[in-house]
């Protein structure tokens, strides 16, 4: 048997030994409550005796929520931080109804009831709160920004004043950067877009949650580095219809189990873990109203 | 209603840009309209050629489209304007199309008589139409012309998707920092719209009312 057949045997070794991991890993997935009582009448009651839930996430954020073309489902952490509700609630991965959330529609698909739940890197704020339930927080990440390579004329958010920074229309991070920071703001649809602007030079910045922005630095890491520290806090929740503080109580009790048995962990390593983002400390969830 | 009231400035500023692309968009249209217009009639069959493809692939391309080619593939060939001017140009060249098939039905409805009359006078080609045609061509197409520019006005807002803060950008900031008040804003936009798209058109009913030749 010569050399190179060698090899090949083992190359298909080392294939099938990956594989097998890859396998095991889906199986340490939360498992699903089959016995869970919940008070009769609440939503848990009703979200349990359906079977099914409706989850509003992000399907165009890698890392975070991001859906393959020809996939069933989106894949991210904020998808999973929702398998591990709906696992509490009784109900099957493959039985959760997946739909598209953008900045834009949360509230009114949570108010109108196109969704139960929002798990969309939905940062928790005070005037979100007044029309929706926000639960949580389950993640806390802080704005960065995302610059060319060989741009060494921004270092941090003070450099922005009057050059061109994008991110997405109707995101908090574009605020924060035109009001405080003095820069020009530039809003596109989606983050890759932005990123193609950065590329092609059309702006001098990109920014949002630094989490998001690392994804894109693993993409092209010859042309784009992230710079400066955190200089914002964003705190993702949970949404859901306002005034259901029972919904609020059992979202807020397993939010914390996650963070104690470790699901929570694995769900970060999984995905954003992947990216190259460093594990944070699981944050401490506000109570409810 | 209050939060409206609150962020007036805000949205005045959102429908002054608007404006100012609106404006950009009306001359650019007009100017690249009536050259290729002139093309469209010339008697150089090349000329005809180059208006008649400008309008069949402008007129036949989604305008959002337009707008990708225009800020995407711009930058990558090394011509880089600002987002304003650069929605400036994808309004303008888009409805550069409509204002010329406009006006060249405006130029079939001048009798042939006027322009062999002018022909006789010793005028060239570009005298007459210029001095004879086109002037009598744009009075007669005055009301579809302010149809194209309604909707040019409205089109601007295509540009919030594509690095520039309008009316319709400010909508979406409004609708970030007060989401429990998404309704009052939306409607306020919108009478906005409503009431540049009156003005524009009632600039275009005294025109009419000045300008329509009589047969």
């Amino acid at each position: 048997m010569s050399a190179r057949r060698l090899r090949g045997l083992g190359a298909a070794a080392a294939l099938a030994l990956a594989l097998t991991a890859c396998g095991g890993g889906d199986d340490a997935a939360t498992e699903v409550v089959t016995d869970a009582k919940f008070p009769a009448g609440s939503s848990m009651a009703k979200f349990n005796e359906a079977g099914t839930i409706k989850i509003g996430t992000k399907f165009d954020q890698p890392g975070i929520g991001a859906k393959k073309p020809g996939a069933d489902a989106p894949e991210g952490f904020d998808p999973e931080m929702a398998k591990i509700v709906a696992a509490k609630l009784g109900i099957e991965p493959d039985k959760i109804k997946w739909v598209e959330t953008v900045s834009d529609n949360r509230e009114p698909f949570l108010q109108n009831g196109t969704v139960d739940l929002v798990f969309a890197s939905y940062s928790i704020t005070d005037e979100r709160r007044q029309v929706v339930g926000q639960a949580g927080p389950y993640y806390v990440t802080g704005q960065q920004l995302l610059v060319a390579k060989d741009d060494d004329s921004i270092k941090g958010p003070d450099d922005l004043e009057g050059k061109k920074v994008c991110s997405v229309e109707g995101s908090t991070s574009i605020k924060t950067v035109e009001e405080e920071y003095g820069a020009n703001p530039a809003p596109f649809a989606t983050y890759s877009e932005c990123v193609q602007q950065l590329l092609s030079g059309s702006v001098d910045a990109v920014t949002t949650d630094g989490a998001i922005l690392l994804g894109y630095t693993a993409e092209n890491p010859d042309k784009l580095k992230v710079v400066g520290d955190a200089f914002s806090e964003e705190r993702y929740g949970i949404g859901f219809k306002k005034d259901d503080t029972k919904l609020c109580n059992f979202l807020n009790e397993t939010l914390e189990a996650s963070f104690e048995d470790g699901s929570w962990q694995e769900a970060f390593d999984q995905t954003l873990g992947e990216a190259g983002v460093e594990a944070p400390e699981a944050p401490t969830v506000d109570p409810c109203e | 209603m209050e939060i409206l009231l609150d962020n007036i400035g805000k949205i005045l500023e959102g429908f002054q840009v608007t404006l100012i692309l609106f404006a950009g968009g009306t001359v650019l249209a007009l100017v690249v309209g009536t050259v290729l217009a002139s093309m469209r009639v010339s008697p150089v069959p090349p000329l005809r050629l180059v208006g008649a493809t400008y309008v069949n692939v402008v007129r036949n391309t989604p305008l959002v489209l337009i707008f990708i080619i225009v800020v995407f593939a711009l930058p990558e060939l090394g011509i880089q304007f600002s987002f304003r001017l650069f929605a400036i140009l994808a309004v303008g060249a888009y409805t550069a199309a409509f204002v010329t098939e406009a006006l060249r039905s405006g130029v079939n409805t001048v009798q042939a008589g006027q322009a062999e009359a002018a022909r006789a006078l010793g005028m060239t080609f570009g005298q007459t139409l210029s001095h004879v045609i086109m002037p009598q061509a744009a009075r007669s197409v005055i009301p579809p012309m302010g149809s194209i520019l309604i909707a040019l006005l409205k089109n601007t807002s295509v540009a919030a998707g594509f690095g520039v803060i309008e009316a319709t950008g400010t909508l979406r900031e409004l609708g970030r920092d007060f989401p429990q008040a998404l309704y009052w804003l939306f409607f306020g936009i919108a009478l906005g719209y409503v009431v540049l798209v009156l003005l524009v058109s009632a600039v275009f009913r005294q025109l009419e009312r000045r300008l329509v030749v009589v047969r």
